[in-house]
């Protein structure tokens, strides 16, 4: 008799959170950046040797001379950026979120936000979109970042809010962070009345026992767990808050101040993020209820597959139903 | 509008740029001591020992208008060392791009002129420096950024020795390299003098030279407080370094408190401590070694 060891599950680095069948966009902020500088020849991106993995090859392709590459360098890479931006042109410039917000934070907070310049700053993998572990998990960059002054902060959910984002972040005057979903991204938020719009939150559904308020790839999540809840009969609000910062506290805390369930949804550690945001916005209003946060827990989190780590840190649909139904009955 | 253009800027010969030149340093060096009165503290002995270099790069090497610091066609001069703020302020003042009666409001409460240099405070300071580390990287973009729009213009990098220490310097000094930025000129300060001590204790930097020759600089090391050393090493970087694009670099052997005897013999400190009645000495001192300079 022959015994079959069980195929492990594998952690790939790049992995794709798109479920099967789902419709995606391939590379959007690479082609989103690339019409944008067909249209204006200040567009330039830069890149720490990861151009391939933040779609920024993308770009390179079509606009050669517009792009530097700058090496596995990112101090250089965001000075370097801050010395495009401070000559006329607005730069866009890529790495992992890693990388831009524990080991070039100096450069970007004097060099970039301090004279605020128009620099653009493109972070793959941000919050848990790899299993790599701490190294490449970004779980902390909202937190990081929400403290420098100037510094516009953007979680996107999907292929269509990066498109419409980059001409967007281009306008608008001083920095620009950017959590880059790259490769194969889904295309989630062209089935809603929606469009994306710098420092505004959205209401994606209306729902009379709960509100959701996320931003990233959790909003798709959020929408997923709505259709799933309605099956408990749970009536699911979804509002995307897809600017971090400045937040939309106006249109986030008026849908918050109710009598349904709040639950915030993120894809980043429940320290410094949206949900802190979220609560420090309804302190200052004198709002009060009950949130639940769904997001990263406080911690390191472990190497492996993304829907093993996204189950197990609660990030999944499933995951997400069963806290909104915990949290109902208590 | 007034453009001052680069060196030889003129007909001058040799010998009338460096007279010039060094009529400008000593007038630095004048602004330099009355600036540290007003504080009774300061930077002082780095901006004298760094003031030969600053009269070289702002009376021979840029071209710029003084009425217009924010001119497009200007070439660009970066403090990396914030802390020299005072000696640049002293240049940019020499330079007829700040009034020279603002000097004296330096480091006051709402001053233009803070302590540590910053772009958005002041004229002609085209970065916040002050971090060590940065200047190089963010020259590296102005000089890429440029070239591409097809512009002429130079760009210059004032850093110290402390600030070779840093990491970052070094990934600057790799991308000029990498990226054949011949219009992207280096000054080193060595005066040999950190925070915490002689830089040779605090860590080893040494050998300078064969560093930047090693990172495909064409590097000169002269006396920095020489200027018709200084003169000739700028000199030669248009055909050996910009006409096959590679960056310079002039490492420059300062000596802290130069010109003012009191100060050069005083124990080596990063922040020098100067008294009350100490200023006017040092002012003397400055006017009898300087040979009836203006």
């Amino acid at each position: 008799m022959s015994t079959t060891k069980p195929r492990l599950k594998t952690s790939a680095m790049i992995a794709s959170f798109a479920d099967p069948g789902q419709k995606t966009s391939s590379a959007p902020f690479g082609h989103a950046l690339a019409r944008l500088a067909d249209e204006d020849p200040r567009i330039v991106g830069l890149t720490a040797d990861l151009g391939k993995y933040t779609d920024m090859h993308i770009f390179a392709q079509q606009h050669p001379e517009r792009f530097f590459q700058m090496g596995m360098a990112e101090q250089l890479l965001f000075g370097a950026a801050a010395g495009f931006a401070e000559t006329g042109l607005i730069p866009f410039a890529s790495t992992y979120s890693v990388f831009a917000a524990r080991r070039a934070y100096d450069f970007l907070c004097l060099d970039i936000a301090e004279p605020n310049l128009n620099v653009n700053v493109i972070g793959g993998l941000p919050g848990l979109t790899t299993g790599y572990g701490p190294s490449h998990q970004a779980t902390e960059d909202i937190a990081i970042f929400r403290g420098m002054p100037n510094l516009t902060i953007v979680d996107p959910c999907d292929s269509l809010d990066i498109e419409q984002a980059v001409p967007q972040l281009a306008a608008s005057e001083g920095p620009t962070y950017l959590r880059l979903l790259r490769g194969k991204v889904p295309t989630v938020l062209d089935e809603y009345d929606y469009s994306f719009e710098l420092g505004k939150a959205k209401v994606l559904r209306t729902g009379r026992d709960v509100v959701f308020v996320s931003s990233g790839l959790m909003t798709m999540r959020a929408l997923e767990a709505a259709k799933s809840l309605a099956e408990h009969h749970v009536n699911v609000a979804v509002v995307h808050s897809p600017t971090i910062k400045p937040f939309d506290a106006e249109t986030v805390v008026n849908e918050v101040d109710s009598n349904r369930l709040v639950v915030t949804l993120e894809n980043h550690s429940v320290v410094g993020g949206l949900y802190e945001t979220l609560a420090a916005a309804m302190v200052a209003r004198q709002v009060s209820a009950k949130v639940i946060p769904i997001g990263l827990p406080d911690q390191f989190l472990d190497a492996g597959a993304l829907p093993t780590l996204h189950d197990r840190y609660g990030l999944s649909v499933d995951a997400i139903t069963a806290t909104v139904l915990a949290g109902l009955e208590n | 509008m007034t453009t001052y253009t680069a060196s030889g800027r003129s007909p001058l010969r040799v010998d009338q740029r460096i007279e010039e030149i060094s009529d400008a340093a000593y007038r630095i060096r004048h602004h330099a001591l009355n600036m540290g009165e007003v504080q009774g503290q300061g930077y002082v002995g780095q901006a004298l020992g760094a003031a030969d270099m600053l009269a070289t790069v702002y009376c021979d090497q840029l071209t710029y208008q003084p009425g217009n610091p924010g001119w497009e066609e200007r070439d660009r001069f970066l403090l990396s060392t914030g802390h020299y703020a005072i000696g640049h302020y002293a240049a940019l003042a020499e330079a007829g791009i700040i009034p020279i009666e603002e000097l004296e409001t330096y480091g006051s409460d709402d001053s233009r002129l803070p302590m540590s240099g910053m772009s958005t405070y002041t004229p002609g300071m085209e970065i916040s420096g002050g971090s060590l580390g940065h200047g190089l990287t963010i020259a590296v973009g102005m000089a890429l950024s440029l070239r591409h729009q097809g512009r002429a213009q130079r760009v210059f990098n004032f850093l110290s020795d402390g600030e070779l220490d840093e990491g970052s310097t070094w990934e600057a000094a790799m991308g000029a390299a990498h990226h054949q930025l011949g219009h992207l000129t280096a000054l080193v300060d060595i005066n040999a003098l950190q925070a915490d001590g002689p830089t040779a204790g605090v860590l080893r930097t040494e050998p300078v030279t064969e560093k930047w020759e090693a990172f495909g600089w064409y590097a000169q090391r002269v006396d920095g407080n020489d200027v018709g050393a200084l003169v000739e090493a700028f000199d030669s970087i248009s055909e050996q370094a910009q006409a096959v694009g590679r960056p310079s670099v002039v490492l420059c052997d300062t000596k802290v408190g130069r010109g003012v005897p009191l100060l050069e013999n005083r124990e080596k400190a990063h922040f020098m401590r100067i008294e009350d009645n100490e200023w006017q000495i040092c002012r003397d001192q400055l006017s009898a070694g300087s040979q009836g300079r203006k």
